[in-house]
């Protein structure tokens, strides 16, 4: 479904994503994961053609995304905020999602009521704007637009990020459904080991912008990926100084100072 | 503590975005504040004997001098509290991070308004009152008196500055204030009415009674206490800092489904308008200028009608240019998605075309009164609309493609002050809007006549809108080459 080959992404000649070749095959459900700066979101903007590639090119479904325009009807994302519109209710902004991917308002209101146990009640239905929804809130709504109109492929980005636990269990019910699905293929980051391994089927660790460990998930990943960050933490640990002295020579060390 | 309230000042305002652009819009902005800056030295400097001379002509009536510039103060005062509306920044905007450190509220209230008193609206009459003041001196004025008058309009300039804090957060006084000054501006010009008659005695009271300069002072600082506590008392997160949250209104607009197509986009744009207090000043503001050809009426322009061309591509453009120069950063603020979802540019352009399209007919509608001041006028303002509807339009989405500044739909500063607006290439474009028509007028009118001239420019316009799709085709591709450009600009935050 989607073949990265030699991309690369600099900005002023530091170089943020370095990815040789990487094939996502249709249905799968990959997770990313990696430190800050590690090159997720930089990945999925050049995906969805946000930002340009200082070389190689991503195809999705046979059509190359900074060519052709033709991804966008069955690609839906949710990156950051300014995916949301803030002058909107949430079923506005579903509405006008909809009408995009050409669904009238009954499917979208159906769509949306199936979902009712995501928002807890919260965010739909509230006479509120999305710009004075709480983050969580806003987060929710963004998530559940991207489902509107069967889209063949999902990019989140952080979606667990800001969500509260009832949430976040229903999110990972709901990426596991596309997960399931073999049409869709799903593209999900987190900084939540637990959460990312349970959901997708492959993980993809990205640091400073190369693929280190790229795995079909087993019992052992999660393991595999905490020992890996571990190292990680560990080899940047402040270096620590034997001190060996004698009460008597600080004395005079500080003596000496005064 | 208040060096720290000082450094974090310097930071913030050298670190601002608007000061990392490139260097020539840099000393173009320089350049225009010191112009500003001279210019008022100059009207300070020499508007006595400018004033003298008008009196001695009989152009204008008044006792002396001091007395011509005691009636039109009124005007100085109400341009200058508009002026303050609009550009200057309210102090709670950086209070936040500072609340839960270890200064006192009362220190926080202090400095915030300390600094509205530094600001730019109150060095600029400085610069008018002080070498006037001078100049009355050396005329031989009471110096007493003098210093009296002096303090009151310092008094008076303080005074508005602390009203502003409050107009600020009063959204509902400005439109009705703004209209009074018009009205007012507009019965003075034609004589209907003087409110300077009534404005003139209260200033000339301050300098007749050298001890009543206190009356403007003690206002200001009666403000300034009243400030103060009120902003004390709005020092919470859920009272001033809060941001307002209205209750959402949510209007069938399935009416416009009869656009086909761009329908989606078009009742989003209405939305836009509707519940965006930028978006919709903006709208408002374009249908001001219906009465900007009122300023070309005066006997100094008659007989040249280029200038009714002129005019009559403002009072019918005014929404025009105002709103559609700014596409497409009025979508700014969520740019991703329109750029990663099933959106066709050319639709999503149409859209914003046809809302200029039915904004000019609109102000062309409200033009017609000025069928009443002359026919020549309302051809000029026909003839106008045409060129606007038929060949502005295009031209003003093509300059929007170069606009990469991001807008806070939220918020009205910076509506007059946006300087990354400005580049040679939007800059160059206003050739084709504004003086194309003009060339064309005379290019016809000369060699035949006024008719000619007219029924010229209302043909080019045609002509535009003949030549839309392709003019929109070149549009689509400038849009498509700063795609990249235009995200990451958007994406960069004050």
């Amino acid at each position: 479904m989607i073949t990265i080959n030699n991309l690369k992404k600099a900005y002023d000649g530091n170089l943020v994503l370095d990815i040789e070749h990487l094939e996502i095959e249709t249905g799968q459900a990959i997770g990313l994961v990696g430190n800050n700066g590690a090159g997720k979101t930089t990945l999925f903007s050049l995906l969805l053609d946000l930002i340009q590639a200082t070389t190689g090119h991503i195809t999705s479904n046979g059509v190359q995304v900074n060519e052709s325009e033709d991804w966008k009807p069955f690609t839906s994302a949710f990156v950051d905020e300014s995916f949301l519109i803030g002058y909107l209710t949430p079923e506005e902004y579903f509405y006008f999602i909809g009408e995009l991917r050409g669904l009238n308002k009954a499917d979208v209101d159906a769509l949306v009521a199936s979902y009712s146990d995501f928002f807890n009640g919260e965010a739909v239905g509230q006479n509120k704007y999305l710009r004075d929804l709480s983050k969580g809130n806003q987060k929710k709504i963004g998530i559940i637009a991207t489902l509107i109109g069967n889209p063949k492929v999902v990019i989140l980005d952080e979606p667990f990020a800001n969500l509260d636990p009832s949430t976040q269990i229903r999110l990972k019910k709901i990426i596991k459904q596309l997960a399931d699905d073999p049409e869709v293929t799903v593209l999900v980051s987190s900084h939540d080991l637990i959460h990312v391994t349970e959901v997708t089927k492959r993980i993809v660790l990205l640091e400073k912008g190369r693929v280190v460990k790229d795995m079909t998930k087993d019992s052992g990943t999660f393991a595999q990926l905490e020992e890996y960050f571990i190292g990680i933490s560990e080899a940047h640990a402040p270096v620590e100084v034997a001190i060996t002295a004698t009460d008597g020579e600080v004395n005079d060390v500080l003596a000496e100072e005064q | 503590m208040f060096k720290k309230f000082l450094n974090l000042e310097w930071k913030s305002f050298v670190r601002s975005a608007a000061f990392k652009q490139n260097l020539a819009v840099k000393i173009l902005i320089g350049f225009f504040a010191i112009i500003i800056l001279a210019e008022m030295l100059g009207a300070g400097a020499f508007a006595y004997h400018i004033l003298r001379k008008l009196i001695e002509k009989d152009i204008l009536h008044a006792a002396n001098p001091f007395a011509a510039v005691n009636k039109f103060l009124i005007y100085w005062f109400a341009i200058d509290l508009l002026v303050r509306y609009f550009m200057q920044k309210m102090p709670v905007t950086n209070i936040k991070p500072l609340l839960y450190l270890p200064f006192t509220k009362g220190k926080i209230v202090k400095y915030a308004l300390g600094k509205t008193v530094l600001s730019f609206f109150n060095v600029l009459p400085a610069f008018f009152f002080i070498p006037f003041s001078t100049v009355l001196l050396i005329e031989g004025y009471s110096p007493l008196c003098v210093i009296s008058w002096h303090l009151a309009m310092l008094g008076i300039t303080l005074s508005l500055n602390f009203l502003n804090v409050f107009l600020n957060n009063v959204d509902k006084v400005f439109y009705p204030v703004l209209a009074v000054f018009v009205i007012a501006g507009l019965a003075q010009y034609y004589g209907y009415f003087d409110i300077t008659v009534y404005t003139q005695p209260v200033f000339a009271f301050f300098y007749n009674h050298a001890w009543s300069f206190i009356i403007p002072l003690m206002l200001a600082a009666y403000a300034c206490w009243v400030a103060y506590h009120y902003f004390l008392k709005q020092l919470y997160l859920d009272a001033g800092l809060a941001t307002a949250v209205k209750e959402a209104k949510t209007e069938d607009l399935s009416f416009l489904d009869r656009f086909g197509n761009i329908a989606v986009y078009l009742k989003n744009d209405i939305k836009l308008i509707k519940r965006n207090k930028r978006a919709r000043s903006t709208f408002i503001m374009g249908f001001f200028f219906v009465a900007y050809g009122v300023f070309f009426m005066s006997d100094l322009y008659d007989g040249i009608n280029g200038m009714k061309v002129f005019a009559g591509l403002f009072c019918t453009g005014g929404f025009l240019f105002t709103f559609g120069g700014l596409v497409p950063s009025w979508d700014s603020s969520y740019y991703k998605l329109m750029m990663s979802q099933n959106i066709p540019y050319k639709d999503f352009l149409l859209s914003k075309w046809w809302l200029m399209i039915i904004a000019t007919a609109l102000s062309f509608v409200l033009c017609s009164f000025y069928l009443f001041v002359g026919v020549d006028w309302w051809f000029a303002m026909f003839a106008a609309a045409i060129y606007n509807i038929g060949f502005n339009s295009s031209v003003v989405l093509l300059s929007g493609a170069y606009v990469k500044t991001p807008i806070d739909l939220t918020s009205n500063k910076k509506a007059f002050g946006d300087s990354k607006a400005f580049n040679v290439k939007t800059l160059l474009l206003t050739i084709p809007k504004l003086l194309l028509p003009v060339i064309i007028y005379y290019a016809f009118a000369w060699p035949f006549n006024e008719t000619a001239g007219f029924v010229a420019i209302a043909v080019t316009g045609v002509l535009g809108l003949l030549l839309r799709n392709r003019i929109f085709g070149l549009i689509e591709n400038i849009y498509k080459q700063e795609k990249y450009d235009t995200i990451a600009a958007y994406a960069q935050k004050d």
